[in-house]
């Protein structure tokens, strides 16, 4: 396959909106330290549902950067110890998702001295073999810190072929979320550096850095550290056009390159490599401080905040302390939404931790959630199909869920929705359509879960019927052997009874001899 | 007018025979109508139909010996389907067979366990592990929550529970009424 050509010239996806942007609302206080908080909670169970292997006790001391948790494999996130202090209990904590679910967190009792282990720094890493690299990632705990938490080792490691180009995302589409800004305008020469260690662990040969035309300053700040980058390595950056999602993988691709990811397969099978911003400065702490992830940025904004800002903010922080380091919630909040307003979730209560995905906490008031206007029938308008930017069909998706047709559904590709909520947001009936795909998805989950418990029972059942039967023609035969040995008994008693018989009448035909 | 005659004669006969040969070369596969009738069955083998597993009623459907809502794990989405199967109109479930309930797992106390395999013996799907006077277990992601493994318990140890099903979002028409439009937070 030839090599793509990426970012020479820019591309279209399909759909997508032009949204006011609200970055500025975050992005004018400095970018400071959450203080650091008493009780740090860290999930033992990941998005797969798997529990971490616990390498540490309770009552154990434990300091900043110490290891947990184990990996078994890459696709397994190393968690380490977000600050100095002692191993409390497992303690349950409201879980993000599904909402109303709780979660098994190592509950971390902080001494407030922040003491660290000592850092393992990798020098000359350029010199290094990759796999070296992924490894060191993989035991520093590195996971897409984009929001969908994917383990970077396992990003970086798989059955594809080469990896031509690495981009680095730092388009950050959704309006309000501003961490990756904040990130490239207060650390542009760590991003850059960061994005090398990434596309050499990759084995790329060129990187490419996607970020908004909007993104004021940010551009000249990279462009100048790119130019002073000690580091001999082909690096390009590339302003796009700011439409939402182009900050979606498969979208920035497309933009990028005028390639279309397959539905099935990955951004690997194109040969390129999509990581965050902020995965590139966190895998350069990894590599070049030898430090392990323990804090990312997070924007806490909103119009229901008192003082939007920026914060660094240890992992496993519970986010009411964000809110309180924010000057806490004006009286008219509404509703706490984890990541943009796009295609966060809304949180049910401020108890749950910051995990590395958090890369926002939305405020909204009580007016803005409301819902001002009915939900009323689909009018065919195709306004959802002219933005959406999978290229799927989003009002014929609702009709098929809503009559329960959910195989129908599937059929209609239902499974490449990335629930960015561009339909949601134009539907001028006001149809909540990315909740009615959620529902849809996990509707047709069970659906084929279902069916398949329902086949493993029919095989089990069939199998132990065969299995009754064969036993009940075993046992036929043990019971005919018996009753042959049974009747040649007999046959034999005949013999003894024949013999007793000739003997009697011999015994009587002697007297009559005499 | 009368090759006319001979000539439809012919192509009737000829049309007759190639019928009959038809008929008897696709013959209406019996066996194919039970497979497709048990694939819409839950497998529960729960007995409730009053026929020994899910197999035997398809079979009893299909011979026309019983009706099509007697099986209460399907429920009337079950007796739906059937109907659609078979072409007939679809009735309620037969209640006299029991009422659909949502989907339970056997739980045996491992505390009140005797090991007395009873319960070994009765599940008709081999999901109960265990040996004589060992303690059993549930394999919980083979259950079909039958409860067939209740009544031969000499000691009463198992208990059904929910079975825990990966999370769905309502729907969100039924969704409207407890959807947070306004979530309680404490404000700081």
């Amino acid at each position: 396959m030839s090599t793509p050509s990426v970012g020479e010239t820019l591309h279209a996806f399909p759909g997508g909106l032009t949204l006011r942007h609200h970055k500025q609302v975050a992005c004018q206080s400095p970018l400071r330290h959450l203080p650091l908080s008493a009780h740090y909670y860290l999930p033992i169970t990941d998005r797969r549902g798997q529990t971490a292997e616990l390498i540490v006790v309770e009552g154990q001391s434990v300091r900043r950067g110490q290891v947990l948790t184990r990996a078994r494999s890459d696709f397994d996130i190393v968690t380490h110890a977000p600050t100095s202090g002692r191993i409390g209990s497992i303690v349950r904590r409201e879980g993000i998702w599904p909402p109303g679910s709780w979660t098994d967190c190592i509950h971390l009792e902080a001494d407030g001295l922040d003491s660290a282990v000592e850092a393992e720094p990798l020098t000359e890493w350029f010199e290094h073999d990759r796999y070296r690299l992924i490894d060191r990632l993989r035991d520093r705990g590195l996971a897409g810190l984009g929001g969908a938490i994917f383990p970077t080792a396992a990003k970086l490691r798989g059955d594809w072929g080469p990896i031509h180009a690495l981009i680095l995302n730092g388009a950050e589409c959704e309006p309000w979320i501003a961490c990756d800004e904040m990130l490239m305008r207060t650390r542009s020469d760590e991003v850059v550096r960061g994005g090398i260690v990434l596309a050499r662990a990759a084995g790329a040969s060129e990187m490419v850095i996607a970020i908004e035309d909007q993104m004021g300053e940010v551009g000249q700040r990279l462009s100048d550290a790119i130019d002073t980058c000690p580091i001999d390595f082909p690096v390009r950056l590339v302003r796009v056009d700011k439409i939402y999602p182009e900050g979606g993988e498969r979208q920035l691709i497309q933009v990028l390159t005028g390639l279309e990811v397959p539905f099935d397969g990955l951004p690997q099978d194109l040969g390129l490599l999509c990581h965050n911003v902020a995965t590139a400065v966190a895998a350069l702490e990894a590599i070049e401080a030898g430090r392990a992830l323990t804090e990312r940025i997070v924007t806490v904004t909103g119009p229901g905040i008192r003082q939007p800002q920026n914060l660094i903010v240890r992992i496993g922080t519970p986010i009411s302390e964000l809110i309180e380091a924010a000057g806490g919630l004006t009286g008219d909040a509404g509703r706490l939404i984890l990541g943009g307003p796009m295609s966060g979730n809304a949180l049910p209560s401020d108890r749950m931790p910051v995990n590395k995905g958090s890369n926002c906490l939305l405020v909204l008031t009580a007016a803005q959630v409301e819902r001002v206007q009915p939900v009323m029938p689909c009018i065919n308008c195709g306004e959802c199909v002219r933005v959406c930017p999978a290229s799927l069909l989003p009002q014929q998706l609702f009709r098929m869920i809503e009559g329960e047709r959910l195989e129908a559904a599937a059929d209609l590709n239902l499974f490449d929705c990335i629930e960015c909520g561009c339909c949601a947001q134009v539907c001028p009936s006001h149809i909540p359509l990315v909740d009615w795909y959620r529902h849809g998805k996990a509707a047709r989950r069970l659906e084929q879960l279902d069916q398949r418990r329902a086949a493993l029972a029919r095989r089990r059942h069939e199998a132990r019927e065969a299995r009754l039967e064969k036993e009940q023609i075993e046992r036929e035969a043990r019971r005919e052997k018996r009753r042959q040995k049974l009747a040649e008994g007999s046959k034999a008693q005949d013999e003894i009874r024949a013999a007793i018989e000739r003997a009697k009448r011999k015994k009587h035909s002697d007297p009559s001899a005499e | 007018m009368m090759s006319a005659l001979l000539t439809l004669t012919a192509l009737m006969a000829v049309t007759g025979l190639v019928l009959l040969w038809l008929g008897r070369r696709f013959e209406r596969d019996e066996d194919s109508l039970v497979e497709r009738i048990n694939a819409l069955l839950p497998q529960t083998q729960c007995a409730q139909c009053s026929y020994p597993g899910c197999r035997p009623y398809a079979e009893a459907i299909a011979a026309g010996e019983a009706d099509i809502n007697q099986c209460p794990p399907g429920g009337d989405a079950g007796v739906q389907a059937l109907a659609e199967l078979l072409n007939v109109e679809p009735k309620p479930l037969d209640e006299s067979h029991g009422e659909h309930k949502p989907p339970v797992v056997a739980l045996i106390d491992e505390d009140r366990c005797i090991g007395c395999t009873l319960c070994i013996q009765a599940c008709p799907v081999d999901a109960i592990f265990g040996a004589a006077r060992q303690m059993h277990t549930v394999i919980e992601a083979e259950c079909t929550g039958c409860e067939l493994c209740l009544p031969p318990c000499p000691v009463d140890c198992i208990d059904l529970i929910d079975r825990p099903e990966p999370y769905r979002p309502p729907r969100p028409d039924q969704a409207a009424a407890v959807a947070p439009s306004v979530i309680p937070l404490r404000v700081a």
